[in-house]
């Protein structure tokens, strides 16, 4: 194919664009958190005396130790669980085709597209007669039947398409039905499930409407429920509300940069799927 | 990277083999837990929001049958109502924006697509899409002050004229808002678009050149149909966004100012936990859950007639 140079460079200078304009807000973040406390600093300027104090001291005031081990407890309870039976359920329902598979799948699907906002009011009061209101549970067993719809959705999608041949001579071999799940499905499907562990973990992590309303601590809430608190308190304290953002952010950057070929896979993948 | 459609459809294929009674018992032995935790916490919510919304309870004290009483208010009293007006005004900035500049974002970069300055672009343009909505919400609050970026950049192009406190005004907030939306799913738009348009055919544009077709005729006789899925996706995806959008404006305005950001997530959120009108916010939160369906439907059934 050939590519005009003009067209090239056209390309280019957009995407450059697109780039500045998406990293602006980070740009903006960084040098504001570096203005001394209590001052409102004017648009992008870089300060004379850059506070680099500003990042130990929102790291005492967001209590980060605190929150990023709530955060790590909360997605380790969902995660795991949410993978196991969505996995379990698309198999049933992909691979094994148990009986009513379609009208269950049906049932699965009209939640894919369910606001958190629909529910969350009944939620609050059966969390609240469960005795688990301010617990991270209140977090956690709820997240899990909200990520089931797309789970399931996610895992039957793969499970359609692996042959039955497989099956087959796992049956001969005298394997029952959870050997055959265990030993077989479950190791083929892994590039599968881990694209869900990382959506999974970036919703969770990033869950804000569950947090605020079922959870009151913010040393018990997720990244994302305590990032609004440390706003609430400290809303009026710009260069140490920007240091917080920063500090609040940097974990999820982190494993972002780390894993990015897989995100941008499983992103992709998982929005055209959802 | 295969596509599915959409909504896959049930496989009419051979039944594999499987082991004796894996479609009863034991097959539904795999479905339950799954099926028990999405009934807890998903169904039988959703069932409650059904009931509370014919009864008005203040959370506490006994409830009284109202019928269809509050779906009346979500109609009738304008604080509820313009939620409703509000988050479809956010339609044009969460998915018409995203997805006409995506497009076009993408037909342009289309042929530089596998350089290196792309890869990173792609790693870039996902930020927005791993940060916390919360995040966006307080960086862009800060950007859009009287004293923020936006205003510093109005006044160095010489518009010093019209920079205001973007997100505290009558007039802009809800656009305000809205480009805060734009900007987190820009980006996601642009890659599955240019993810799509790697999968058109070359020969394609090639006989197009062939047959003398510009850019424009390429687009839109060639690029815009392919993407049929891919474009249902993106505004399936954005649209659900706008209207169920919480965290965005709970952060950067608080519905206000006055009721001009207010959407219907966030009203619900009001109704039910400081005004304790449980009946009231869970009839909004019905009509909320229904126009998502009503939305999200018909955009697939579009996506997939394309691929008959």
């Amino acid at each position: 194919m050939t590519i005009s140079r003009r067209e090239a460079w056209t390309g280019r200078l957009l995407l450059i664009v697109l780039m500045a304009v998406t990293l602006l807000p980070f740009l903006s973040l960084f040098v504001t958190a570096l203005h001394p406390s209590g001052t409102y600093p004017a648009g992008l300027a870089w300060p004379d005396d850059p506070q680099w104090g500003n990042f130990p001291r929102a790291f005492e005031a967001a209590n980060m130790v605190a929150l990023l081990t709530s955060s790590t407890l909360i997605v380790l309870g969902v995660v795991p669980i949410s993978i196991l039976l969505g996995t379990m359920a698309g198999f049933a329902i992909g691979h094994l085709r148990v009986i009513g598979a379609r009208v269950v799948f049906l049932l699965f699907v009209l939640g894919l597209t369910l606001p958190f906002e629909g529910i969350i009011t009944p939620l609050y009061y059966q969390i609240r007669d469960m005795g688990l209101l301010n617990t991270r549970w209140a977090i956690i067993l709820p997240l899990i039947g909200l990520f089931m719809p797309f789970s399931v959705f996610w895992m039957r999608a793969h499970f359609v398409n692996m042959p039955g041949e497989l099956s087959e001579s796992a049956r001969i071999d005298g394997a029952n039905v959870w050997q055959l799940f265990r030993r077989i499905h479950v190791p083929l499907a892994m590039p599968a499930i881990s694209s869900l562990a990382i959506l999974l973990f970036l919703w969770t992590w990033n869950q804000f409407l569950l947090a605020i309303v079922l959870v009151d601590d913010p040393a018990k809430r997720t990244m994302s429920g305590a990032l609004g608190a440390f706003q609430g308190q400290w809303g009026t304290d710009i260069p140490l509300l920007c240091a917080g953002s920063l500090l609040i952010l940097t974990p999820t950057l982190a494993i972002f940069l780390i894993f990015q070929r897989h995100f941008v896979k499983a992103l992709l993948q998982g929005s055209l799927k959802g | 990277m295969t596509t599915r459609p959409l909504a896959a459809r049930p496989a009419h294929r051979r039944a594999p083999a499987r082991p004796r009674g894996a479609r009863g018992l034991a097959g539904w032995l795999f479905v339950i837990p799954a099926l028990a935790f999405y009934a807890v916490f998903v169904l039988r919510p959703i069932a409650l929001t059904f009931q509370y919304s014919m009864y008005e309870w203040n959370g506490i004290g006994p409830s009284t049958w109202v019928g269809m009483a509050n779906y009346g208010r979500v109609f009738t009293d304008p604080d509820l109502f313009d939620s409703l007006i509000n988050a479809f005004q956010l339609i044009v900035f969460f998915s018409a924006i995203p997805v006409v500049l995506g497009l076009a974002i993408a037909a342009t970069i289309r042929r530089i697509a596998t350089s290196r300055l792309a890869f990173v672009a792609r790693t870039v343009l996902f930020l927005p899409q791993v940060i916390p909505l919360v995040a966006a919400g307080i960086a862009w609050s800060w950007l859009l002050a009287s004293t923020g970026v936006i205003n510093q950049l109005l006044s160095l192009i010489g518009l010093g004229g019209v920079t205001r406190a973007w997100l505290g005004d009558f007039g802009t907030a809800l656009p305000a808002v809205g480009m805060i939306g734009a900007w987190v799913l820009l980006g996601l738009c642009t890659l599955l678009l240019l993810a799509g348009m790697s999968k058109i055919d070359p020969s394609l544009y090639e006989a197009a050149r062939l047959d003398g077709a510009g850019a424009w005729r390429e687009f839109v006789s060639i690029t815009v149909p392919s993407l049929r899925q891919e474009i249902a996706v993106c505004v399936t995806v954005t649209v659900i966004a706008a209207l169920a959008s919480f965290d965005i404006i709970y952060i950067a305005t608080q519905g206000g100012p006055g009721n001009t950001t207010m959407v219907p997530g966030l009203q619900i959120f009001y109704l039910a936990f400081s005004e304790r009108e449980v009946g009231t916010a869970s009839a909004l939160a019905v009509v909320l859950m229904l126009l998502v369906i009503a939305c999200a439907l018909p955009i697939q059934w579009f996506a997939k007639d394309g691929n008959r």
